[in-house]
């Protein structure tokens, strides 16, 4: 078994594109319609194009909400994204506007931060010291 | 009335939990609660579940010692040190000599 796909839900799925790639740096991979609005829409790091997908997914759905709602009011990331360096990263993305919910924090191996994406969703960015 | 808010007080500070919680909010100032848990667990290696976190905050936020503020969609802890001066009216400290003159 193997994890080739994960998701987050977006409340706007053009605003989550422009998003994950122009200001993450993500790369489109696959944007098919689906149904009258919907598109089955997937990012991939530039450094593992063939690596996991990650799909935009509409939040249409009445649970999505409350359920992330709830994870937001307590500072909850959705996803981890792995990066070189989370303070360098912390500085480049806060300079194209981003707001973070948890600057870099370390915590012995780990650096951590936490970031929103604009589309509804806390995202950790992580740092392993090797 | 005060006597009631000072047994808060005393019980908020009668932990030690929740005394690291203060800790780290004196050293980051408007945490979630991601991060207080983050810092407890990675920091500290508590292994408190989010719940056993979320009611010492509430135990801390009776006490006057914790205020939240909501920004955005978040919510943010601060540390109010204002309470701990009722301990000090109470039981007067005696003013400690200045640096310069326990220098020898």
């Amino acid at each position: 078994m193997k994890i080739r796909l994960t998701s987050v839900f977006v409340d706007d799925q053009a605003k989550a594109l422009h998003f994950y790639t122009e200001i993450l740096g993500f790369v489109k991979r696959h944007d098919v319609p689906v149904g009258e609005k919907d598109r089955w829409l997937t990012v991939v790091s530039p450094d593992e194009p063939d690596g996991t997908e990650l799909l935009l997914e509409p939040a249409g759905h009445a649970a999505v909400k409350p359920y992330r709602d709830a994870l937001v009011q307590d500072g909850i990331p959705l996803a981890q994204f792995a990066v070189a360096d989370v303070r360098a990263e912390y500085e480049r993305l806060r300079g194209l506007g981003v707001r973070f919910t948890q600057e870099p924090l370390e915590m012995g191996p780990v650096t951590t931060a936490v970031l929103d994406d604009t589309c509804g969703n806390l995202i950790q960015i992580v740092t392993q010291a090797q | 009335m005060l006597g009631v808010v000072a047994d808060d007080l005393f019980k908020a500070l009668a932990d030690a939990t929740r005394r690291t919680i203060i800790d780290e909010l004196v050293e980051k100032p408007g945490q979630t609660l991601f991060e207080i848990c983050s810092r407890l667990s990675m920091k500290h290696e508590l292994g408190l579940s989010r719940q056993a976190v979320s009611q010492h905050l509430a135990v801390l936020e009776a006490a006057g010692l914790v205020e939240t503020r909501r920004e955005g969609r978040c919510k943010f802890h601060d540390l109010n040190t204002a309470p701990l001066r009722q301990i000090t009216e109470r039981w007067p400290v005696p003013d400690a000599p200045g640096p310069e003159e326990s220098a020898p």
